[in-house]
C-alpha cells in the first residue's frame, strides 16, 4: 500500500497525540475494512456498471484509508509505516465499527451497510475542524469524493425500495439486521474532550450521530423504511470482532504473511 | 544550437521556475498521454532554491493509483536540470476539476474524454451532440464517468466534476 509521499506535517502538541491517534485509527479502519469488504464484489456484482461502480468506490475507500494511515504513522512516529499499521495487527486490534463487521451478505445487505456507513462517515467528516491542519486538509479533499458515494447509495436505496417485493423485502431485512450496529460508527472516543478543546472535532460523536439520524430520516421515512436503533452509551462499538471479520483479515493479510514486508 | 545552449546553461546555471514548469508541461498523466499534469492543474507550486527544486503536486483523487508513477516521472523529467528534485503530494489545496486549463479541456476532448461538466452540460467528445446519457457516475478510473451518445451511438467517458 506504499503510496506517493507527502510533505512532512507540522509539529504536534504531545497532549494531542493519543486522542488524535484514536480518531485516525477509527476513521482509517472504517474506510479500510469497508473498502476491502465491498471489493469482494469485483467481478461478481449484479450488473457490469455496478461491478465498475462498487469497485471504484472500494478503491476510493482504500485510498482514503491509506492517506489516513499515513497521517496516523506520522502521529504515532513509532517506526511503522502505513502498510505496517494496515496489515501487521491481530484481528482484535482493529478498531472499525461493528456495523462493518458483518459479512458481505447479499446485494441488499451490501447496499444497506454502505448506505448507513456513507451517511455516517459524511456526518463524521463534517465534524472535523481545523485544529490539526493535516487532517483538516485531507478531510476537505475526501468530502468532495464522498459526495459521489452518497448519490450512488441513495439511488440504490430508492431502486431497491421501489423495485418489487423481493428487492424490498431483502432491503428491509438487511436494514433490520444491521440496524442495531449502525450507530457504532459514532462510538464515543476516550479522547473526545481533548479533540473538542483543540478544535480537531467541532462536535461530539453524539451530536454527529444526531445529525446522521436526521439525514437518514429524510431518506428512509418517505420510503417507509425502518430507522436503525440509537447507539447505547457504550464504548464497545469498535471492539470484539466477528468470525466474518477474522476471515476477511486472513484474506487481506495473506500477501503480507506470505512475503514479509510486501507492499502493494 | 538551441539544445546545446540549453544544456550548457543547465550545467552552469541554476534553472528558473519557468524552466521547471516548461519541463513539467511535458509530463503527462500516464492514462491520458495527450494532457500534461500542468494542464490538469496537478502542479500547485514550484520553488527553486540554492540546493534543490521543490514541486508541490495535487492528487486528483486521493486513492488514484497513478500518483506514484506521476511522482517518479516528475523526478525523472527534471533530472537533466542538474539539481536534486523534491516532488511531494499535498492536500493543502484540494484538487478540483476546474483546475484543468482551457488547453487541458481541449486536449481531453481530442482524446475522447468529455471535460468535466454538470451531467446536463456534457457533450459528446466525438460529435459534440447534447443527446447524451450518463450510464454510470463511476467509470474505469476514479476520475471518470460512463456516458453514451445517442446521436453517434458511441459510448464515451467524461471527467467527473469534483
Amino acid at each position: 500500500m506504499t503510496g506517493p509521499t507527502r510533505a512532512a506535517p507540522p509539529r504536534l502538541d504531545p497532549a494531542l497525540r493519543a486522542p488524535l491517534a484514536e480518531l485516525l485509527l477509527a476513521m482509517a479502519d472504517d474506510e479500510f475494512v469497508s473498502g476491502f469488504t465491498d471489493s469482494e464484489w469485483t467481478g461478481i456484482a449484479p450488473l457490469l456498471e455496478e461491478d465498475v461502480a462498487i469497485s471504484s468506490i472500494s478503491q476510493d475507500e482504500l485510498g482514503h484509508a491509506r492517506a489516513l494511515y499515513q497521517l496516523l504513522a506520522e502521529v504515532l512516529d513509532d517506526g511503522r509505516d502505513e502498510d505496517a499499521i494496515a496489515y501487521d495487527r491481530e484481528p482484535e486490534d482493529y478498531r472499525h465499527a461493528r456495523l462493518l463487521d458483518h459479512p458481505r451478505g447479499d446485494w441488499a445487505t451490501t447496499i444497506a451497510r454502505r448506505f448507513l456507513y456513507e451517511l455516517a462517515d459524511e456526518a463524521r467528516l463534517a465534524s472535523i475542524g481545523d485544529g490539526w491542519p493535516p487532517l483538516a486538509d485531507l478531510v476537505g479533499k475526501l468530502r468532495r469524493e464522498e459526495r459521489y458515494h452518497r448519490m450512488h447509495l441513495v439511488a440504490w436505496i430508492n431502486r431497491l425500495a421501489n423495485g418489487g417485493a423481493d428487492a424490498r423485502q431483502r432491503l428491509e431485512a438487511a436494514l433490520a439486521g444491521l440496524g442495531p450496529d449502525a450507530a457504532t460508527v459514532f462510538t464515543p472516543l476516550d479522547g473526545e474532550a481533548t479533540l473538542l478543546d483543540a478544535g480537531v472535532l467541532t462536535r461530539s460523536m453524539a451530536d454527529a450521530e444526531a445529525a446522521w439520524r436526521a439525514d437518514l430520516t429524510a431518506v428512509l421515512v418517505p420510503l417507509g423504511l425502518p430507522l436503525p436503533h440509537t447507539m447505547p452509551p457504550t464504548k464497545g462499538g469498535r471492539e470484539g470482532h466477528s468470525d466474518a471479520f477474522r476471515w476477511l483479515w486472513g484474506e487481506f493479510t495473506a500477501v503480507r504473511h506470505t512475503e514479509d514486508g510486501a507492499t502493494w | 544550437m538551441v539544445m546545446a545552449a540549453a544544456t550548457t546553461r543547465a550545467a552552469t546555471q541554476k534553472p528558473t521556475r519557468v524552466d521547471v514548469i516548461a519541463v513539467l508541461e511535458r509530463v503527462a498523466d500516464p492514462e491520458i498521454p495527450s494532457v500534461s499534469i500542468v494542464d490538469l492543474g496537478m502542479v500547485l507550486d514550484v520553488h527553486v532554491d540554492a540546493e534543490r527544486i521543490a514541486v508541490e503536486l495535487l492528487p486528483t483523487f486521493v486513492g488514484c493509483p497513478a500518483l506514484e508513477v506521476i511522482q517518479v516521472n516528475v523526478v525523472d523529467a527534471l533530472a537533466p536540470l542538474g539539481m536534486p528534485v523534491d516532488a511531494q503530494f499535498t492536500w493543502r489545496v484540494p484538487w478540483t476539476s476546474d483546475r484543468i486549463s482551457e488547453r487541458g479541456r481541449e486536449r481531453l476532448a481530442g482524446s475522447g474524454f468529455a471535460p468535466p461538466a454538470a451531467p446536463e452540460d456534457v457533450r459528446c467528445p466525438y460529435c459534440a451532440s447534447d443527446r447524451v446519457a450518463m450510464d454510470s457516475a463511476f467509470g474505469p478510473t476514479q476520475c471518470r464517468s460512463l456516458f453514451y451518445c445517442r446521436a453517434c451511438r458511441q459510448p464515451f467517458e467524461a471527467f467527473k466534476p469534483i
